[in-house]
Formats: structure tokens, C-alpha cells, sequence
């Protein structure tokens, strides 16, 4: 349906360049339930207990795709007919589910209370419940709550709601010391290379969010310079700021380009001369030149749509278009934050179709009339995109695979040309 | 509230989603948050489906609740309407929507829309995927064939001489468990004796063809989780009789076509052993000496479950330790079954108490789930899929029934292929001191790689009970403890267990080489 139809806007403030295109409609995206799947695996002595039913259950055993072999450190407290219809306190029943829990898994240092549809529908105060339980398990277990329902998160605004949760809890950076914090999941290794090159460029301490473990949580304070790994952290930005914390504003870390302005960023903020960053990263920057001259000859050219699904359609439409040559059809986009992507609106080419929201089924009108050579979006649209001769990439894996910094900007380029590459060997 | 891992079963309103996905011209709008669209993914990435499941959804945020979200509803069914010009309409809700009653269907209904729109009642609180999927087939079967319902007492007009008895089979669905090629199989086992299938529903029917349901002269009902209320309602409605034996298996088949045959008048022995039928010669060859009384495992659907427990009895010689379902409603056919085999029904949806109930049979193969598969990994188990819950796999390209002749072909090959081989578990047995014989060492035509899950399959978490720890007080001598490393890894897990037993029984406080082989005498199969 089209309650406000596409209306073409040009609004002020930071990136008011381009026309963008409202939408509002049915969205094909996950909840932001979904990012517990790569929340569980990265802190790893954090436990998600989702409070809701039994699709939510369904779609974090969906969205994880394969079932992980190893226990999950995530479950779902069902609600039941008797504890909608009063007949059980909803209160009780959550304590005894969670002294199951935890009786169960003793190496459990925080526990979040993850919100659902149902559970805000119901009014259910997950906040007060965390502050009983964590007076319960005091110096034991550190529990928090916050909402990944599809009320209210999209996709992996989940992790924003879940760090955002995590602010509160960070200790005061001393008054004086100054501090970087590197904010949005990031993958082991991805962090550790980064960890290197703030090293190397003289920048100390930096610290990540989430962390690896909730026994190190990093500190915040005045002095605390903020760098936004993922495009989709608005809420926990903001949070940061309100603690005093100053945001650096920069393009996000995809290929050569982005990842150099976001150290850059960094660096001058600390008061590092341009000259220290140009020769620490050069040999990183020729090993990802070298690397991305291979796909870039299978990319240059070829038209690429982006739907709405995982907020990092911007910055990758980017990369896409500036490092590897691809032309940009539609970029679309689940919310915009106009804050969190100036710079990267910056860098689009005036030629791009802009769009916010999504009404699915005019949306996929759009993409069979513009035919691209390539298409990002979610896993249940993509058999089926194929099926009617689109290419596509699934949109997850971006969100899943290391694909940030110099030393993945190739693997990035190469997630999207495999598709193509692929679709020009079968002879099936 | 319960606490879950993992579910066996969706929603109901996916229930509701595989029948319309299995079905030709039949729309469903589902008036759900955002997000609850991942459901699609089940049908275009688990069973790779080509198209997107029939399926609008309202995908409603914060900002609609404050809102009208009746508004919504409506939007959205008269845009699919005008869209999909489906031929039936059904509108349900998940387990949102069911909160803030909308009430959908009957929003639906007072639009005027000029075809039959259907309003779905799922109870996302109380039931489950089958449930919904059994409802929605009997709901529509129902709304569409209600004006032709004959006076009580009619009988049904006999049918013309000449004309070929015409059977409908009822009840497979998208997503469910091998149900494409059973179609094809018992399409093929029914035209063997000269019976026609006049129509298969849900899966591949039309509107049209729903409505030519009563032109049958009988409805198999080939999964009963989700065609029995439908079957029933036929068999009092119409007077269509139900054949209800589930040919799964050589038995299961046989009684089928004595079923068929007495429901039709047709003589059918000549069909109850073609030649392609080699699963029973198989199981008779001494080279399935080796599979007596091996100690097997079952979970599942409750007909699945059922089936797999015959087979393994009657047709493949196992020894059944332990039978279960996680489908409540069905609960009584596996209570049923397990007595008749001397075992303790499992009936339960926690996943968790499977595992337990695994770990502490040690079984020496697991027919489950892709559940079961997950546990049987964990616990080193050969483990071969029998019922939903489905995975990508679970969809081969190569034909590969469960039902029918081919269907017991194929049972044998991927129950017995997990195992160790016959010659070469004697092997094991008397070379235990080969050192590629180790005890991470894996059935040799399963490839190397395969041995090498096992050291990290038993990981984390607390999550397994060993047997032998409510023996605590029994210690084992250090030279039994050696002589129990000479038994074979998969059995060694329940001779440690038996002699443990054994010891317990018998007041012994240390177990002795002695002790060992006293226990192997008393348990001796």
C-alpha cells in the first residue's frame, strides 16, 4: 500500500543533496532479534534471553540459518496462554526461568533480557525485571534488558539497542585521559588488525564495543573520542555523546577509501600528522589495491540494486561505486540517519535513486523494470529473484563475514562479484 | 513460559503458510510486526522454492499501533486482492496481531470482496505449526465445499461400471518431509492396481480442484498431522471412506494396498512385491547379519516416528530403546507403539530432555529430526533424518521417497549406510592395537573428514549427563579401565554402563577385569 506516496524530498541539514525516496509499505526484513545471532557469538560470556513466543524461537532459528552445533548462549522464555490470561505472573515465571538458566549455565557473567513484540504489546516492564534480578544475582550475574522487537528495531538497529543497554554499565573514563572506543560488532580478526594500525599510528588506549567479554568493559568519559564501525549505532552513539564523549565523523570502514578516512578521522583527532598515517597504512593500502584490481574487472560496469535490509547499503553502494566502478541503480535503505550518514551521502554520485522504507511489492516493480546485473537483499527473496533471472546477493552474509579494513576490502569486492562470476560459468 | 533452545514446531500461522504455499491461487494475509517475514525464507532457502510464498503481511511498527492498524488490515487485503487476483483469500494473524484483536477476518469479510475470503483462527499461545496447518486445510476444505454437502443419510451414487476407482491424497504440504516424492510414489503404487489419484491436495492443488474433492470415491490420508480433520469431516460429510494406514515401510506398504483393496473391491496381491521392492532381500542378505539388534532411537513426527519403529522391528531386525514425538497432538499412537515394543514413550517438545534421554540410552543409531542429527553429532551416534523439522537436505535433488516400495529402498540405504559395515566392526574388534584404528576412527566408506568432528563434538556446556555419574561411588581398577579402551568406541559407551549396573547390583565397589567380563556374561545379547 502507499500511505504517503514516494513523496521526492530535499530536506536540510547534513546531505540534503540528494532526493530521497519515502516508502511505506510492506518491509521483507528481519526484526532486530536477529542480530543476537552474531551478538551471542561475539561476546561470548553473554546470554540472550529473548522474553516473547514462539516466532521468535522460530526466527532466531531461522535467521541463524544452520543450527550452531555447541549449545546456544540464546534462548527464547515462550509465553503462554496462562500468562496472558493472568492465570501465571509473568514476573514469577521469568525469575524461574531465569534461575533455570543460569543454574545451567554457570559461566554466564551478563544476561540480557531481550523484548519482543509480544512482551512490549503486553506491557510487559523488562527493565524493572532486570533491576529485581540484578539485585538477586548481585556479583554474580550482570543483567540488563532492551528491546529487539519488530516494533521497534529493524534488523541490526537490535545491536544498536543491545549496546545502547551496555552505556550505562561502561566506568567512568578519569577525568584528563583521553581514550578511543571503536563502536559496532566487528569480527575477531577485524578487530585485532585494527587494534594494530591504531597502534602503529601512536593511538592509545582503544577500545571496542561490544567487548569480547563483559569482565572488560571499556571506559567512557569527556575525553572519549567515538569511531562508528557500523552505520547502524545512532542510539548508542548518541548515548556516548550524552556522556561526554566526542563522535568523530567520518565515511565507515569499507575498502580503501572508507577505511583510510575512518583512521584518518582518528588520527587527526588525536593529533597524529597526516604524514604518520600515510606511511603507516600504505602497505596495507597496496595489498588491498593489488587485491581488488582482480574483481574489479568483473564489477566495472555492471548495475547493482540495493533493498532495504541491514542499514549498510549506503556506505557498500559506496565502496562499490567509487572502488570498483559499478553503477548504482537503486539504493535502498530501511531508515535514513542523516546524522550518522553525512559523509557518506557525500560521497554518492547525484545519479543514484535514493530510497527509504520499503513497499515490497512496488519495490520489486522497480527492480524487474530496471533489471540490474546484480541485486543485495534478504534470504527470502533471493531463490526467487533468481528464479526470474536477477542475480543476487544475500544481504546477511555482509553483515556476518569479515568484510571491514584494508585487508578484507578484497574479500568485499569478491562477495559481489562471485554471483556474477558464477552466473557466467553454469551452462545448466 | 517455557524455556527454548530449539523448536521442533513454528508458529501456527506457519501452519497456515505451508498451505498456502501448497496450494494454486489461494492468497494468505497475515496481519504480523515487521520481522515476522523471515518466514518466507523457510520456503525460498530450506526447500529452495522458486517463488515467494503466497503471503502478504502488514508488517505493522510502533508508529501503526499508536495508529489504526485496522486501516492497515484493510489496505493490505484489497492491495493483495487487486495484486495476486487470488481465487480464495484467507487472513490470519500471528501471535502480535492476536494481542491487539484487530480481528482481521472479519474485517476481511465485510469488504465485499467477490471471492470466498476465509478467516483463519490460530492461537499462537496454545498451538503449534501442525496444528495451524491441519486447521487451515480442514477450515478451507470446509468453507469451500459446505454448499455441496447431500442431505443427511444420502448415501454416496455407487460408481459406474467400468469406471476406475479414483482415490484423493490428502495432506502433504510445502515444508514437509519428503512429501513430494511420496506423492509420486503412492500416485505409482495406487495406479499398480488400477486406482486413480483424482486429486492431491494441498500440495500443487487449485481452488478448483478442492471443490472436485467430493468426485473421489476415497481420501487417503497420508499425513495425518495435517489432514486427518479434514479426512474426518469428508468421511461424515460425504461418506467418503479414509485409508489410514501410512505406507511407510514394506509392512506398512503391503497393509495399505490390503486397505485400498478392501476399500475398493480390487484384488491387490499381485502387487505386493515387484521387483524393484529389494529392501527385503537386502535385509535378509547375510550381509545385514551385522544390523541384529542394534540398539536404535527414535524421534519424531508421531507418524514418522511410528513407521520408523515397524521397520526397525520387523523389517531391518533392530532392537528399539527409545521412542518419542514432539507432536502432543498425536501423542496417543506413540504411547501406543512404544508399549507394543516395550519401551518408555518420550512425548516432549524440549529438546533438551531428548538429548538426556539420548545420552543415557547410548543408543548405537539415532532416527530423529535435524534435532536428533544435532544431538547425534554431539554424542558420536550414527544418526539418519526421518521426519520434519526440515533442513536443505532434507530436499534432495535425486528422487528419494519414504513411502512405497522405492520409499523402503531408499529407508535401507540411509539407515543402514551411517553404520559401521559388517566385516569390518569385527575388525575393530580383534585389532583394537591398530593404530589407525583409534577411537575417533569412523566408518571407512564415510571419508576421512567425518572422524574428525568427533574430539570437538563433545564441547560445551553442561549439558549432557554421563550415565556413569550416578555410580560415583564405583571405581574402576586402572587394568579394567585398559580393558574397557579394547572395546570398540561405539558400544564401549554401554558396556561401561552395563558393567557399572552390573557392579551396583552386586554390592562391588571396584570394577576388575573380572568384574568386566562377569557383566559381558550377564548382559550377553
Amino acid at each position: 500500500m502507499t500511505v504517503d506516496a514516494n513523496p521526492v524530498d530535499a530536506p536540510s541539514g547534513p546531505g540534503p543533496r540528494l532526493p530521497v525516496m519515502r516508502e511505506r509499505g510492506q518491509r521483507q526484513v528481519f526484526c532486530g532479534l536477529a542480530g543476537i545471532v552474531w551478538l551471542h557469538r561475539k561476546i561470548q560470556d553473554a546470554f540472550f534471553l529473548v522474553v516473547g513466543s514462539r516466532t521468535c524461537a522460530h526466527l532466531l532459528q531461522s535467521a541463524a540459518g544452520v543450527m550452531i552445533f555447541a549449545e546456544p548462549r540464546f534462548a527464547t522464555a515462550i509465553l503462554h496462554e496462562r500468562d496472558l490470561a493472568g492465570l501465571a505472573d509473568c514476573n514469577q515465571e521469568l525469575d524461574r526461568i531465569v534461575a533455570e538458566l543460569l543454574g545451567r549455565r554457570p559461566d554466564i557473567g551478563t544476561l540480557f533480557l531481550v523484548g519482543s513484540c509480544p512482551s512490549e504489546v503486553i506491557k510487559l516492564d523488562l527493565a524493572k525485571a532486570a533491576e529485581r534480578l540484578s539485585a538477586a544475582y548481585h556479583g554474580r550475574v550482570r543483567i540488563l534488558d532492551y528491546s529487539a522487537s519488530g516494533l521497534e528495531t529493524t534488523f541490526t538497529q537490535g545491536e544498536d539497542a543491545c549496546l545502547r543497554a551496555l552505556v550505562p554499565e561502561l566506568p567512568s573514563l578519569p577525568d584528563g585521559a583521553r581514550s578511543l572506543l571503536v563502536v559496532g560488532t566487528l569480527p575477531d580478526v577485524v578487530e585485532d588488525q585494527f587494534a594494530r594500525l591504531f597502534a602503529e599510528l601512536g593511538i592509545s588506549p582503544v577500545h571496542f564495543l561490544p567487548p569480547r567479554h563483559t569482565s572488560a568493559f571499556p571506559p567512557l568519559g569527556s575525553g572519549t573520542l567515538v569511531l562508528l564501525a557500523q552505520p547502524f549505532v545512532g542510539d548508542t552513539a548518541r548515548a556516548c555523546q550524552a556522556r561526554g564523549a566526542r563522535i568523530l565523523q567520518a565515511p565507515y570502514p569499507f575498502g580503501v577509501e572508507g577505511t583510510l578516512a575512518w583512521l584518518r578521522a582518528a588520527a587527526q583527532a588525536w593529533g597524529i600528522d597526516e604524514e604518520v598515517v600515510t606511511a603507516v597504512t600504505a602497505p596495507a593500502i597496496t595489498r588491498a589495491e593489488r587485491g581488488l584490481a582482480h574483481h574489479r574487472s568483473e564489477l566495472a560496469g555492471k548495475r547493482i540494486s540495493f533493498l532495504p535490509d541491514s542499514q549498510l547499503e549506503i556506505p557498500l553502494a559506496r565502496f562499490l561505486q567509487r572502488e570498483c566502478g559499478m553503477t548504482l541503480v537503486e539504493v535502498g535503505t530501511p531508515f535514513l540517519d542523516r546524522q550518522l550518514m553525512a559523509q557518506e551521502l557525500d560521497l554518492l554520485p547525484d545519479s543514484v535513486r535514493l530510497s527509504e522504507g520499503q513497499d515490497l511489492e512496488r519495490q520489486l516493480d522497480r527492480l524487474r523494470a530496471d533489471q540490474p546485473d546484480l541485486t543485495v537483499c534478504g534470504l527470502g527473496l533471493a531463490n526467487p529473484l533468481e528464479a526470474e533471472g536477477l542475480r543476487t546477493k544475500w544481504s546477511i552474509e555482509l553483515v556476518f563475514s569479515p568484510v571491514h579494513g584494508f585487508d578484507q576490502a578484497a574479500d568485499l569486492a569478491e562477495l559481489f562479484a562471485r554471483p556474477l562470476r558464477r552466473g557466467a560459468l553454469l551452462r545448466v | 513460559m517455557q524455556l527454548t533452545l530449539w523448536t521442533y514446531e513454528g508458529p501456527p500461522h506457519i501452519g497456515a503458510m505451508r498451505v498456502a504455499a501448497s496450494l494454486d491461487g489461494v492468497h494468505l494475509v497475515l496481519h504480523a510486526p515487521q520481522g515476522d517475514t523471515y518466514a518466507d525464507l523457510l520456503f525460498t532457502m530450506i526447500a529452495r522454492s522458486e517463488r515467494r510464498p503466497p503471503v502478504t503481511y502488514t508488517t505493522f511498527q510502533a508508529r501503526e499501533l499508536g495508529g489504526d492498524t485496522a486501516e492497515l488490515v484493510k489496505a493490505s487485503v484489497s492491495d493483495a486482492y487487486e495484486r495476486f487476483k487470488p481465487q480464495v483469500l484467507m487472513v490470519g494473524e500471528a501471535c502480535t496481531a492476536e494481542l491487539i484483536q484487530d480481528q482481521p477476518g472479519a474485517l476481511a469479510r465485510g469488504m465485499g470482496l467477490p471471492i470466498p475470503v476465509l478467516s483463519l483462527e490460530l492461537p499462537a499461545y496454545a498451538r503449534k505449526e501442525c496444528w495451524g496447518a491441519n486447521e487451515t486445510f480442514y477450515q478451507l476444505v470446509r468453507g469451500l465445499l459446505r454448499a455441496q454437502v447431500p442431505e443427511a443419510g444420502r448415501k454416496p451414487a455407487p460408481r459406474p461400471a467400468g469406471q476406475r476407482p479414483r482415490a484423493n491424497l490428502l495432506g502433504p504440504t510445502a515444508l514437509g518431509f519428503r512429501c513430494r516424492d511420496d506423492v509420486i510414489e503412492v500416485r505409482q503404487l495406487l495406479a499398480a492396481i488400477g486406482v486413480d489419484v483424482h486429486v492431491v491436495a494441498p500440495l500443487g492443488a487449485s481452488a478448483q480442484d478442492l471443490l472436485r474433492i467430493p468426485e473421489a470415491d476415497f481420501n487417503v490420508c497420508l499425513y495425518p498431522e495435517t489432514a486427518d480433520q479434514t479426512c474426518d469431516w469428508l468421511e461424515r460429510m460425504f461418506g467418503m471412506p479414509t485409508v489410514k494406514t501410512v505406507p511407510i515401510g514394506i509392512g506398512a506398504t503391503r497393509d495399505f494396498l490390503d486397505e485400498v483393496g478392501r476399500v475398493t473391491g480390487i484384488d491387490v496381491a499381485h502387487a505386493k512385491a515387484p521387483n524393484s521392492s529389494r529392501m527385503p532381500w537386502y535385509s535378509r542378505s547375510v550381509d545385514s547379519t551385522y544390523l541384529t539388534g542394534k540398539r536404535v532411537f527414535i524421534f519424531g513426527d508421531a507418524t514418522h516416528a511410528v513407521a520408523a519403529a515397524r521397520i526397525c522391528a520387523e523389517e531391518l531386525g533392530f532392537t528399539i530403546v527409545g521412542l518419542g514425538t514432539y507432536a502432543r497432538e498425536f501423542a496417543r499412537d506413540v504411547r501406543e507403539c512404544a508399549r507394543r515394543y516395550g519401551v518408555d514413550p518420550l512425548i516432549t517438545d524440549d529438546y533438551l530432555e531428548v538429548e538426556a534421554r539420548a545420552a543415557q540410552l547410548q543408543p548405537e543409531l539415532m532416527l530423529g529430526t535435524q534435532m536428533e542429527r544435532h544431538i547425534a553429532k554431539r554424542l558420536g551416534v550414527p544418526c539418519a533424518v526421518i521426519s520434519a523439522p526440515v533442513h536443505v537436505q532434507d530436499f534432495p535433488a535425486r528422487y528419494a521417497p519414504q513411502m512405497g516400495f522405492e520409499g523402503a529402498n531408499v529407508i535401507f540405504d540411509t539407515w543402514v549406510h551411517p553404520l559401521m559395515m559388517g566385516l569390518e566392526e569385527h575388525l575393530i574388534t580383534m585389532f583394537r592395537e591398530d593404530f589407525e584404528f583409534h577411537d575417533a576412527a569412523t566408518p571407512s566408506h564415510l571419508g576421512s573428514g567425518a572422524g574428525r568432528d568427533r574430539p570437538s563434538a563433545i564441547e560445551t556446556g553442561p549439558t549432557v549427563t554421563p550415565a556413569e555419574a550416578s555410580h560415583s561411588d564405583i571405581r574402576w581398577a586402572a587394568e579394567a579401565e585398559q580393558e574397557l579402551k579394547k572395546i570398540p568406541f561405539f558400544v564401549r559407551g554401554k558396556a561401561r554402563r552395563n558393567t557399572e549396573r552390573f557392579a551396583e547390583e552386586q554390592g562391588i565397589q571396584t570394577i576388575t577385569v573380572e568384574t568386566l567380563y562377569d557383566a559381558k556374561a550377564h548382559f550377553g545379547r
